[in-house]
């Protein structure tokens, strides 16, 4: 009955919604941000450990939400380690037009990788009232990277 | 007779009736269109479709302010259907019918003028776990400008309204109003009006409905219930979105200071203050929804051709059916399990979170509602922060649609496996 919907909801979307990747708290974060759909119940904490030189050198969240922002939060935070918050917000650039589009005509071979890891989530384009439960995360962790230590920023994509 | 009709001997020719509604022609990604969504905003019959564009088409001008032809018909349209309105809830009177835009402006008209114009700090205003936001936030607002106290009264793990506890939080004499639904938009759940009126009035306290469901389902008798404020939308009963109505006891509107200020409310204005006009005109500021009220007038012939007492009978074997379907699933909770119950079933599936469940839904050409349906306390009591997905019936219901939903909710929770 629901087999046109595995382009949507793939095994690997799935595996992460039930098994989140990364879902724990960091206690010796230095950003930590709030994203929270009130309109669907979407909600999450995100944290993020940066190194010295200023990189995301961990990253963790703890929440409650649908299959599609679960699973977006657990790859998002896969994707993000290692990277400065510079290459973190491209990438959340990157994302959004995949989620709303469906394809990312700008992605080049640089953040090739990192995108493919993302594609599996670009099935969201077709389903307009869900395309914000894939971008809560990313605009949590701009939310993140904006605070400073100590503060906890609130983002929606509501 | 009420007994004989509700047993099912009036059955509706649900085949006939949809075709009524032009809507439920449609496909959605190839498959018929399941609307299970109705308690949200129901579908419009052709008769109430074509009724507006006859008006728009013919009789349209703005009421109550023009001495020639067009004027007067959309006048005597708008009045005919206040008419029509008092006729549906049995009002002794017409001029007990104020128009507004929604149940929720009704709702909040009430809150303003009688909350801040006639309830006096010291008094409380006893509301239910279950109420929509609609009649929760407006005298949670009241209770932030005026420090007239906010009650709540608790509902029971079945879904019902604990009796026991509203006669605890009228005990005291201080509540002035009671603001409850007449059904639950999230459990079903049909309140004992009557018996709620009665221990209000017994404690002093005016009582206040929230007809927003129970208007579409039932047949409501204001004078019956001894209600004093009753209020229901127009977009929910198969008339159009943009009019609401709220009954009240002519005594308490005349009492009560105008809300909106505007045209229209007033009989005369003066450089330094103005005279409210008499009810209802005083709490209709402004042009008011004159093609929604003949709408709203279409939609009410329309429910009262077939009959309520037949809609009511429809409905409850739609309810048996979909309690035994829903019940049999395996992972599926229902909530609430009120005795007396109308056509809205709220439920969670295990390992399936309700946004993607409606969108499984969706797939199968199933429409229905999935967060926290303005009820958010409601969700809370029962543990379902997360949400539930709301499957709510229409006069157009049919047993089949309520198998195919049953259906694929087997195979959904297979999916999500």
């Amino acid at each position: 009955m629901f087999d046109d919907l595995r382009d949507l909801y793939q095994e690997v979307i799935l595996d992460h919604g039930r098994k989140p990747r990364n879902f724990h708290r960091l206690e010796d974060a230095d950003r930590t941000a709030r994203g929270d759909n009130p309109m669907c119940g979407d909600r999450m904490e995100l944290f993020l450990k940066l190194s010295p030189e200023g990189g995301i050198a961990d990253a963790a969240f703890q929440g409650r939400g649908c299959a599609i922002s679960m699973a977006s939060a657990s790859l998002m935070t896969e994707t993000v380690k290692g990277k400065s918050p510079a290459e973190a917000r491209s990438l959340g650039e990157h994302f959004r037009a995949l989620a709303t589009t469906g394809t990312c005509p700008e992605c080049g071979e640089a953040i090739a990788e990192d995108m493919e890891r993302l594609q599996v989530l670009g099935g969201v384009s077709e389903f307009p009232s869900r395309v914000k439960c894939a971008t809560l995360a990313w605009h949590t962790l701009n939310a993140a990277l904006d605070g400073g230590p100590g503060d906890v920023k609130e983002a929606s994509s509501e | 007779m009420d007994g004989a009709l509700a047993a099912g001997t009036a059955p509706l020719d649900v085949a006939r009736i949809r075709q009524d509604f032009p809507i439920l022609r449609q496909t959605v990604r190839g498959r018929p269109l399941v609307f299970l969504d109705s308690g949200a905003s129901a579908q419009k019959p052709r008769a109430v479709i074509e009724a507006m564009v006859r008006q728009m088409e013919t009789a349209y001008a703005n009421v109550h302010r023009g001495a020639y032809h067009l004027s007067e018909a959309a006048t005597a349209a708008y009045e005919a259907a206040r008419a029509a309105v008092a006729r549906f809830l049995n009002a002794r009177d017409p001029r007990e019918i104020v128009f507004t835009q929604s149940s929720t402006g009704a709702i909040n008209l009430v809150a303003h003028s009688y909350g801040r114009g006639v309830l006096k700090p010291g008094q409380a205003v006893l509301v239910s776990e279950m109420e929509h936001h609609a009649n929760f936030v407006p005298w949670q607002m009241l209770r932030n400008d005026t420090g007239i106290e906010f009650r709540l009264c608790r509902v029971t793990p079945s879904g019902e309204l604990d009796l026991d506890d509203l006669a605890a939080k009228l005990a005291d004499g201080k509540v002035g109003l009671v603001a409850v639904t007449h059904m639950s938009n999230v459990l079903g759940t049909v309140t004992p009006a009557a018996r709620i009126a009665r221990m209000a009035h017994e404690a002093g306290a005016k009582v206040l409905f929230d007809g927003s469901q129970a208007a579409v389902h039932r047949a409501v008798d204001v004078q019956a219930l001894d209600a004093d404020f009753y209020v229901f939308t127009g977009h929910k009963l198969y008339g159009p979105t943009g009019i609401g109505v709220l009954w009240a006891r002519l005594e308490l509107l005349d009492r009560m200071p105008p809300f909106l200020g505007g045209g229209d409310m007033i009989s005369a204005v003066y450089a330094d203050g103005f005279e409210p006009a008499p009810v209802p005109a005083k709490f209709e500021a402004g042009t008011p929804p004159i093609v929604e009220a003949t709408g709203l007038h279409a939609a009410i012939d329309y429910v009262t051709a077939i009959g309520m007492p037949a809609i009511e009978a429809h409905e409850r074997a739609l309810v048996e059916h979909a309690t035994r379907r829903l019940d049999a699933i395996e992972g599926l909770t229902l909530l609430g399990r009120a005795q007396d119950r109308g056509g809205v079933f709220s439920f969670v599936l295990d390992n399936a979170h309700p946004h993607d469940l409606a969108t499984l839904l969706d797939r199968a050409g199933i429409a229905v509602r999935s967060g926290r349906h303005c009820a958010e306390p409601l969700h809370a009591c029962f543990g379902q922060e997360g949400g539930t997905c709301r499957a709510s019936f229409g006069l157009y219901t049919t047993q089949g649609e309520i198998d195919h939903l049953a259906d694929a909710l087997v195979e959904a929770r297979k999916f999500f496996a």
